[in-house]
């Protein structure tokens, strides 16, 4: 997280510049956070046609050799035997104490290839973590230098093929190298169907120009992106899923593999055991506020008495919803109750109330 | 006939027989971006300079509008409870705040004019 003088450029700074973006610092990178069209226009734009997204801060590896299997299967809680050639699965990183040091996106590439995709502020903490693990193991764990683009929204199929990528035999999580050193995967963080797209830097500027010239295109800067994936119900790590958080608080299990729910080899499995016969004293839920006023993250919750209830991790107006939205924990015995929950924001208390996961629905392309 | 006045929290106040009206200017409103929810004073809240007297909350953060003068609250915009992007549409006009009665009139000379401010603003 350096200072805002030693921030990170993106390669392709020059065409968010000439597209009038709005900079500021993201986890140590100088990041488009709007462009002249406002977070509400790019938001709506990208549930209805195709969002473009410079994700270039965030980390790809190459995970390679005779133990790679090993290594990710020490790493997360994760089977990679389960995972066939072209398939790409939500994982974790977990530390002993099953906190979850990071979430990744792991796909396999080959018998002994797979592409793990990191986050930006933790990828130089994961990459250190892997080495460690990989001590004695087989596998070279390489980070590359890519432009990493996300385009989103029901366009994003046809505009790509009308760019010359035809990627519609893709399914939702999985991926492939359609060209030397690209990778394709059919995912992303907004709910939407879509795409992640990583490509070397000298190949980058043309393609970001091609899918720009269509007119179903604009750049999306990160403050739609936020918006977009709190209205999925999906986490940033580092606000809503830390290393003090565990899968069972976070409500992730469902990232977990059954028979790996009940122990195996991987890092921080016999906390997950012993967390999971405890039980959660806190979860991860979505939360509704009454009214037009939003709750932010660091938000306090208390229940009728005034008591502590839990906080928000995430939270601001959803341009779809229509309404404020947010996540955050709360205590499972209030839960449980169905407790009439307020969230304390410059000394009034607004109601708030439980709501499932998503806020709009996911639009995913599945097989 | 009005005079304007600017701050450097880039906020406009318009006076007239004592009464000012109180908003942000366009400058502001473009670096906060589309606005969602104005928590306006109550009338009759007397306010001292620098006080947060209202926030404005775009999509992504929540941001504080100070009191640029001594005074007590006259009214307040509820045009914005059901439309907050008006602040957005027209800042120095109908997206208005709130009206004082200025307590003390010398406080206006510390302000800038217009042509001031937009100096500053460059």
């Amino acid at each position: 997280m350096g200072d805002a003088g030693e921030l990170k450029e993106l390669p392709l700074k020059h065409l968010h510049e000439s597209a009038g973006a709005r900079f500021g610092g993201f986890v140590g990178w100088s990041m488009p956070i709007t462009y002249p069209a406002g977070v509400m226009k790019e938001h709506l734009h990208t549930r209805e046609h195709a969002g473009l997204f410079d994700i270039s801060h965030m980390r790809l590896f190459d995970l390679e050799g005779p133990d790679a299997e090993k290594l990710l299967a020490r790493a997360c809680p994760l089977d990679p035997a389960q995972l066939g050639t072209g398939q790409s699965k939500l994982t974790l990183l977990l530390n002993d104490t099953a906190g979850i040091l990071d979430d990744l996106i792991v796909t396999r590439l080959g018998p002994a290839r797979f592409k793990v995709v990191a986050n930006a502020g933790n990828a130089e903490s994961d990459e250190a973590h892997l080495r460690e693990l990989a001590k004695g193991h087989d596998c070279a764990i390489e980070p590359l230098d890519r432009v990493f683009l996300a385009l989103q929204g029901p366009a994003a199929e046809a505009v790509l093929k009308d760019c010359g990528l035809d990627l519609s035999h893709l399914y939702f999580m999985q991926g492939f190298e359609p060209r030397e050193g690209w990778f394709a995967s059919r995912s992303g963080y907004t709910g939407e169907d879509g795409f992640e797209l990583a490509m070397p830097v000298a190949d980058a500027t043309e393609m970001a120009e091609k899918l720009l010239a269509d007119e179903r295109v604009m750049w999306i800067g990160l403050a739609a992106r936020d918006s977009l994936r709190l209205e999925a119900g999906l986490c940033l790590h580092g606000q809503d899923i830390t290393a003090d958080i565990t899968p069972v608080e976070a409500a992730l299990l469902w990232t977990i593999p059954k028979e790996l729910r009940d122990g195996g080899t991987y890092v921080g499995s016999q906390a997950l055991v012993a967390a999971r016969a405890t039980g959660a004293s806190r979860k991860r839920v979505g939360l509704m506020p009454e009214g037009r006023q939003p709750v932010r993250a660091g938000t306090p919750l208390v229940d009728s008495s005034g008591g502590p209830a839990g906080q928000i991790t995430s939270g601001g107006f959803g341009p779809s919803a229509g309404a404020p939205v947010a996540m955050g924990y709360v205590q499972t015995d209030l839960i449980k109750a169905e407790a009439e929950l307020f969230a304390e924001v410059r000394g009034n208390r607004i109601p708030v109330r439980i709501h499932p996961l998503p806020f709009t629905p996911h639009h995913y392309r599945k097989g | 006939m009005a005079t304007v006045y600017y701050t450097d929290d880039h906020e406009w106040i318009s006076v007239d027989n004592g009464v000012a009206t109180v908003g942000i200017t366009d400058y502001a409103q473009e670096q906060l971006g589309d606005l969602v929810f104005v928590e306006l004073p109550e009338v009759g809240k007397s306010l001292s300079k620098g006080d947060a007297a209202v926030v404005v909350e775009s999509v992504k953060a929540a941001s504080d509008v100070y009191a640029p003068v001594d005074g007590d609250v006259t009214a307040v915009n509820e045009k914005l409870n059901d439309d907050p992007a008006l602040v957005n549409s027209a800042a120095a006009g109908d997206g208005w705040l709130w009206k004082m009665k200025l307590a003390d009139e010398t406080q206006l000379e510390g302000l800038m004019d217009e042509a001031g401010y937009q100096a500053m603003i460059g």
